[in-house]
């Protein structure tokens, strides 16, 4: 009594035909079936009453009327969301089924239109049972399967494939022949195989090996391994000598093709920890690299973008997707401006004394810290990450890429560029190099040196904030934020040579990777041990990082 | 061994402040048990066993203060990792400490710690071998502290990484030592360290009587330290680290081995750093990792800063005052302090380069 799912979507005509059909043919159908409409309705309404037994009928018959609220209908079903209410016995779907609202928003299952609110008291739970949930589920798979978007397709056949039995295998069967779209082909041929395994014939056995042979997912692989284990009174669980063969070298090429993409894993790991490092430490490249000041308050201003960000959040608690964006250019002008502000009543004065710099600086990352320790309180803040920024990338079945790691590198990469667009091409980094490299003829050729001072040390300080907003998605928004970056960001800025951007991004880079790749080695703690100590050893044999400064700009620092 | 003291009275004499600095230090060690025992408790002269281990605290940290002086105000070497030399001889310490408390710790076993006998470790590690030992304890303070200065400062001296560069390795330095030391599998108790000390050379640590003992131990050691340091700047070689200081290119050109002097006195002074340390945890009562954090060291150079570098008895002095000034505020008004610590640091360092002591008159402290 199944029906191709292709006919389901065919014309008026078609469906009216097999409903009338089907209404004859299905014992509980006392009603009279003329149009689709009136068919899916009056299943529909007998559901209040029914019993199990009836019920599973009653699922039949709403999928084969092909109306358009099916799978809505079998959905909320599944999902404990389908009511009756209590007042005037119509049934109805509620848009949560979340046990905390008080109120439920409803919807009507045949026009799918709103049906307004009910109290969860009012609504009355048309119940289910294992043996209903699973018709239910193989039917609203049946139905994806016949989906026009292949995504669909490719997640209700990966939904069947967890729980393979005969009809499911029969609908997948039925669908490999009519597949279009290559990656869902694929996933039910997995599935079609993994079956075969347990076929008697050895033929058979052999040929779903080798279908198998080139799939990289730890289902195929664990299953794959059963076939070479030895039962515990010592024979082979696999008998045929030639599927065990085929086996094992399957499961070898499977476990490398998974060390190769785990190793991408870890590079890609690597890379995203760059890029925070990167981010952290490039403000600190202008401040400490162009200026020759140290400035122990740039964590502080990074935990200062961190905090716009929440305030931005606060203010903005509808438009959480757009918060981000609005948080940018904020907490740069916030960190920015406090740092014009640190230049000019703190920094002016020590210019040429870098020591003295760090612990005036020192002293203000202190203040900074109280301050927000008096505003927010010395508890963590909550910052949201937005749904567009959560969720993974799956590339195959064993390699998956959360989106905010991959971002992160995005977002990194595009503030290096636009950093070193404006250091390159603008009038202003044309006059920030010129006072960097020789000071006094800077001045001589008219430009305000003191303006620029305070203007690379804002420009620095606004990348910090900048850096604060990636910080605040990646962990805790806290009075101690800056504390937990500052050794790394220097660390970054001296091994890359300081004074050279380029040396910030390829210092950071590579240091995130050299630290993912040793973590599974000599874990997280003691990876980042090792890489302290190289990196003490590195600036021993190289004193000015790994792109030292030449020539004119090297001998004024 | 009448030479050097002779040499010491003729340097003294030339400076009232050193003198100054000396006798305060005198009367204190005489002060400070008198007070404490024979003044009865209900006395207001009396110094109660909370002023008692405070008073100790300042004194160890005025030790720091005078080792990172040392290398800082005359050596031109910024370290922002002394702490770490501080905390490996408070860890040296801790360890004999530790394998004093014998069968009194919870767990009752003759040989291990507590916190091994609860990570179930069956036998002491190598480095814990001969902590039982004082005089051992006594040479590992100096030598911990002392080799890591001197393997980490040839490598960095012999390569010319200075300047900034050298503060942050030393900062790099410090925050990996931090991480190692928080670690269980190190064998130092991991982020617990150690606490709970029973007794110190056979004398009960909650005793006054002990405690006084090692204040004066402490007011010792750093009249000792003092004019140890005092020796040294002004001998030749003091006179050649004030060059390297100042001009080091120009020193070396003029045929100094740079390297060498910069590399002693930074062992030197580690080792003294050490003392401090070891002096400190009987007094506190615990070591952890937290002593090698990076702001630590940072804050010895800031009490340095405050005081005033280059003069020794400046470094003394502001380690006590700002230290005094922070138990003060942390208690009264805790808001405050940071608040009060930041603006102190910038303040200082606009308007006092030369620290507190730059406020008193040349020419009250030359003769």
């Amino acid at each position: 009594m199944r029906v191709a799912p292709g006919t389901v979507g065919g014309s008026q005509r078609g469906r009216w035909l097999l409903a009338l059909l089907l209404a004859l043919v299905t014992p509980v159908a006392g009603a009279r079936a003329q149009t689709p409409e009136d068919g899916f309705a009056a299943a529909l309404a007998e559901l209040r009453e029914a019993d199990f037994p009836s019920k599973e009928a009653i699922i039949e018959r709403l999928s084969a009327s092909g109306h358009r609220a099916v799978q809505p209908v079998l959905s909320a079903f599944l999902e404990d969301r389908l009511f009756v209410r209590t007042a005037d016995a119509r049934i109805v779907i509620a848009k949560s089924a979340d046990e905390a609202l008080t109120e439920l928003e409803l919807v009507d299952p045949v026009s799918l239109a709103d049906a307004g609110r009910a109290m969860p008291a009012e609504l009355s739970k048309i119940g289910t049972n294992n043996r209903l949930r699973r018709v239910l589920r193989t039917t609203i798979a049946h139905f994806s399967l016949a989906s026009t978007d292949a995504a669909v397709r490719l997640a209700a056949v990966q939904d069947m494939l967890r729980s393979v039995d005969a009809t499911t295998l029969e609908l997948l069967r039925e669908r490999s022949q009519v597949e279009q779209d290559a990656r869902v082909q694929r996933a039910i041929a997995t599935g079609l195989a993994l079956a075969e395994l347990d076929e008697m014939d050895p033929e058979r056995r052999l040929a779903a090996v080798a279908i198998l042979s080139d799939r990289i997912s730890a289902d195929v692989r664990n299953r794959l391994a059963v076939l070479i284990e030895k039962t515990p009174d010592g024979a082979f669980a696999e008998t045929d000598e030639r599927v065990r063969k085929a086996a094992e070298t399957a499961v070898r090429s499977i476990d490398s093709y998974q060390s190769l993409y785990s190793g991408i894993e870890t590079l890609f790991f690597g890379l995203s920890l760059g890029s925070v490092l990167v981010l952290v430490a490039i403000g600190l490249a202008i401040t400490f690299g162009v200026m020759g000041v140290i400035n122990m308050a740039h964590g502080e201003l990074m935990m200062l973008g961190a905090y716009t960000t929440y305030v931005v959040q606060l203010a903005m608690p509808n438009h959480l997707g757009a918060s981000i964006p609005v948080a940018i250019p904020a907490a740069f002008i916030v960190a920015g401006l406090a740092g014009v502000l640190l230049e000019r009543t703190v920094i002016r004065f020590l210019y040429g004394r870098p020591l003295e710099t760090l612990l005036a600086t020192f002293g203000v990352s202190l203040v900074l810290q109280q301050l927000v320790r008096s505003v927010f309180s010395a508890n963590n803040r909550a910052v949201a990450t937005p749904a567009w920024m959560s969720g993974t990338l799956v590339v195959n079945d064993a390699l998956a890429i959360t989106y905010n790691r991959l971002y992160i590198v995005i977002f990194t990469l595009a503030v290096f560029g636009i950093l070193l667009v404006v250091l390159r091409r603008t009038r202003l980094g044309l006059e920030i190099r010129a006072v960097a490299q020789n000071r006094a003829m800077a001045r001589a050729m008219g430009i305000r040196s003191t303006w620029v001072d305070a203007l690379t040390f804002g420009l620095g300080s606004g990348i910090a904030g900048i850096a604060g907003v990636a910080l605040s998605q990646l962990t805790n928004v806290g009075p101690n934020l800056g504390q937990a970056y500052i050794i790394d960001s220097f660390m970054v800025v001296v091994f890359g040579g300081v004074g050279n951007l380029w040396g910030t991004l390829i210092g950071g880079l590579s240091l995130g990777i050299v630290n993912k790749l040793l973590e599974p080695f000599a874990g997280a703690v003691l990876g980042k041990i090792v890489v302290l100590v190289a990196l003490i050893l590195f600036i021993q044999r190289r004193p000015r990082g790994l792109f030292p400064q030449t020539g004119r700009a090297a001998e004024g620092s | 061994m009448l030479r050097p003291l002779a040499d010491l009275w003729s340097t003294l004499r030339r400076d009232r402040a050193d003198l100054a600095f000396l006798a305060v230090l005198a009367v204190a060690a005489i002060l400070v048990p008198v007070l404490n025992q024979l003044v009865p408790v209900s006395s207001p002269l009396h110094v109660s066993t909370y002023v008692l281990t405070l008073l100790g605290k300042y004194l160890c940290y005025a030790i720091l203060a005078l080792a990172v002086d040392l290398v800082w105000g005359f050596g031109g070497i910024l370290s922002l990792g002394h702490a770490a030399f501080f905390a490996l001889g408070g860890y040296a310490m801790g360890m004999y400490l530790m394998r004093q408390i014998g069968t009194r710790g919870v767990y009752g076993n003759p040989l291990l710690p507590d916190f091994m006998v609860f990570l179930n470790w069956t036998e002491l590690p190598w480095f814990w071998l001969g902590f039982d030992r004082f005089p051992f304890a006594l040479v590992m303070i100096g030598l911990a502290p002392g080799t890591l200065a001197f393997v980490f400062a040839w490598l960095a001296f012999r390569s010319r990484v200075t300047g900034v560069y050298l503060s942050i390795i030393t900062q790099a330095l410090t925050y990996a030592l931090m991480l190692a030391f928080f670690r269980n599998d190190m064998g130092f108790g991991g982020n617990n360290g150690f606490t709970d000390f029973k007794d110190l050379l056979g004398f009960d640590l909650q005793e006054d009587g002990t405690r006084v003992a090692l204040i004066v131990a402490t007011i010792l050691a750093l009249a000792m330290s003092f004019c140890a340091c005092r020796l040294i700047v002004s001998s030749r070689a003091g006179r050649v680290l004030r060059a390297i200081r100042d001009a080091e290119s120009r020193t070396r050109f003029l045929g100094y081995s740079v390297e060498s002097y910069k590399l002693w006195v930074f062992v030197f002074s580690a080792v003294m750093a050490g003392v401090a340390g070891a002096l400190y945890v009987p007094q506190v009562g615990i070591i952890n990792p937290s002593e090698f954090s990076p702001i630590n060291s940072i804050e010895v150079v800031i009490w340095v800063a405050v005081g005033g570098r280059g003069t020794l008895y400046g470094a003394a002095v502001g380690a006590i005052l700002v230290n005094y000034a922070k138990t003060f505020l942390t208690g009264a008004l805790p808001e405050v302090w940071l608040y009060a610590l930041g603006i102190m640091f910038v303040l200082v360092t606009l308007f006092l380069p030369r620290g507190l002591m730059g406020l008193v008159p040349a020419a009250a402290r030359a003769k």
